[in-house]
């Protein structure tokens, strides 16, 4: 191998707060090192080929794709999970609409959800049904039939606005 | 499935990513956003790359007005596309299609020269450059050239960029005053590639219309420009339909698409000429 290419590649970044440093395979992604190496499992790995967004995460404030993109990229990026949101309590309003919308059942595509929802609010106002829809596309769920997460993210959009109290 | 990379490595500017390349023996593949590379990678569609990851060269970032045209860094990303003024401002074609492309997750990290360089014959942004009469910048080994958008698209997923070369931006012409850009397609959900879709730029000199999904490649749809021009647009409709030749996939049969081509145009022509279906 040529000296400049790696297959092991130093990275250090933040994840959840917290400063974390190792050494990754070329061909790690971000989902399998979160999930495998640091044994957070709240993002799930899916499809593994960015249909399903059950790995969706917060990178540098913006939602990606976890398994498209590579642990090795992530060197001296921000990286929030599930786990690191739900303890700040910057999404508490929205995990507690989604349990009183019964937002979920069987709960795989939540995580996901919850990051391409938060990225949707962060940007402020009150989106329409149809704007909601659109932006949680690239999130499947196969249990609730998406009605529900809909009116989950419109209650906390329209109580985030003091349009309503939650 | 798991990707197996070959090796890693972070190109810190151009001129390092070419050296990467040629060092890499062959075996070299530029990595820019990643989200049809690592889908492919995890497939193990690509197996024993060297990556060489050009993500962080800023310089090959971002949207400028330059010697008459409008020039956009190969690494701006699909999310910049649709929010950017001069984009909006010389290109709207361009920003009609983000809002097709994908899903917002993935419009965050794919860039519009990966999606050039990646070729998809279904993908919006090759079919928009095609009818803009846009240009593709390369630069390799031997320095830079220039390729005009009509000889980049050779085959599916396969273009003009040769063996150790990176495509470093895309020019577009300015808009002139008049000038109206369309971009109308069907796909199945929303975010997927098209079944089929069309891109129509009406200028003083004439109009341009390009297809994608409807064969190996994007492509001009000369002979029913020439009926555009002609103010004739039924016979646009019936010349579209015979000059191109669709696949059949299980996605949809040829002669849907070859039909579908026709009701796009003219619902773009409506659209055109603002009036209502
Ligand atoms: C679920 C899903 C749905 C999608 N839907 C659509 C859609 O509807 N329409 C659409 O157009 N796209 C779609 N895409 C693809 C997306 O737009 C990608 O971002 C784009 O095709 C590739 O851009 P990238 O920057 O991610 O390139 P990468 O994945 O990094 O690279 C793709 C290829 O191009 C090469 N390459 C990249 N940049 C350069 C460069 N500067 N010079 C030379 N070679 C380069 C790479 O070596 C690789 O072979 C979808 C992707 C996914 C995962
Ligand atoms: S696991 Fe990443 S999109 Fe499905
Ligand atoms: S709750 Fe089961 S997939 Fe969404």
């Amino acid at each position: 191998m040529t000296e400049a290419f790696r297959d092991r590649i130093d990275i250090a970044l933040t994840v959840n707060g917290e400063p974390v440093e190792a050494r990754v395979p070329a061909g790690r992604h971000l989902v399998d090192f979160l999930r495998l190496d640091l044994g957070l499992t709240g993002a799930h790995a899916g499809c593994e080929h960015g249909v399903c967004g059950a790995c969706t995460i917060q990178v540098d404030g913006q939602a990606v794709r976890g398994c498209l993109m590579l642990a090795a990229q992530a060197d001296g990026a921000e990286v929030w999970t599930l786990e690191g949101l739900t303890e700040q309590g910057v999404i508490r309003d929205l995990q507690d609409a989604f349990v009183a919308r019964n937002a979920l059942q069987c709960g795989y595509c939540t995580p996901g959800m919850l990051a391409s929802i938060k990225e949707l609010l962060d940007m402020g106002g009150v989106p329409d049904r149809a704007t909601i829809r659109e932006h949680l596309s690239g999130n499947y769920c196969r249990c609730t039939g998406y009605e529900a997460i809909i009116d989950a993210v419109e209650t906390v959009a329209q109580a985030r606005a003091g349009r309503i109290t939650a | 499935m798991k990707a197996l990379a070959g090796g890693y490595a972070r190109a810190k500017d151009v001129a390092h990513a070419l050296d990467l390349l040629a060092a890499a023996d062959g075996m070299g593949r530029v990595l820019a956003g990643g989200q049809s590379l690592i889908a492919a990678m995890n497939m193990r569609l690509s197996t024993g790359d060297m990556l060489v990851d050009i993500s962080r060269i800023e310089a090959l970032r971002g949207v400028t007005v330059e010697g008459g045209t409008l020039r956009i860094g190969a690494l701006t990303r699909h999310v910049d596309i649709g929010t950017d003024p001069l984009v909006a401002e010389h290109a709207p074609l361009l920003v009609q299609a983000v809002h097709h492309i994908a899903h917002a997750a993935i419009r965050n990290r794919g860039t519009i020269g990966g999606s050039l360089a990646h070729a998809d014959p279904a993908a919006e942004f090759p079919a928009c450059v095609l009818a803009l009469g846009g240009t593709i910048h390369l630069q390799g080994p031997d320095g830079m050239r220039a390729v005009a958008a009509e000889d980049f698209f050779v085959d599916v997923f396969e273009t003009a960029i040769a063996e150790g070369e990176i495509l470093t931006a895309i020019t577009l012409p300015l808009i002139e005053p008049g000038e109206r850009h369309v971009l109308i397609e069907t796909a199945r959900r929303s975010g997927d590639y098209a079944l089929a879709g069309l891109c129509l730029v009406k200028r003083a000199a004439g109009h341009r219309l390009s297809a994608f999904s409807v064969g190996p490649r994007p492509i001009l749809a000369v002979a029913a420009m020439e009926r555009l021009d002609a103010g004739d647009a039924a016979g646009a409709v019936q010349a579209l339909r015979n000059e191109i030749d669709p696949p059949s996939d299980t996605q949809a049969s040829a002669a849907y698409r070859r039909h579908l081509a026709g009701v796009l145009l003219t619902r773009a022509l409506q659209d055109l000429t603002g009036e209502t279906a």
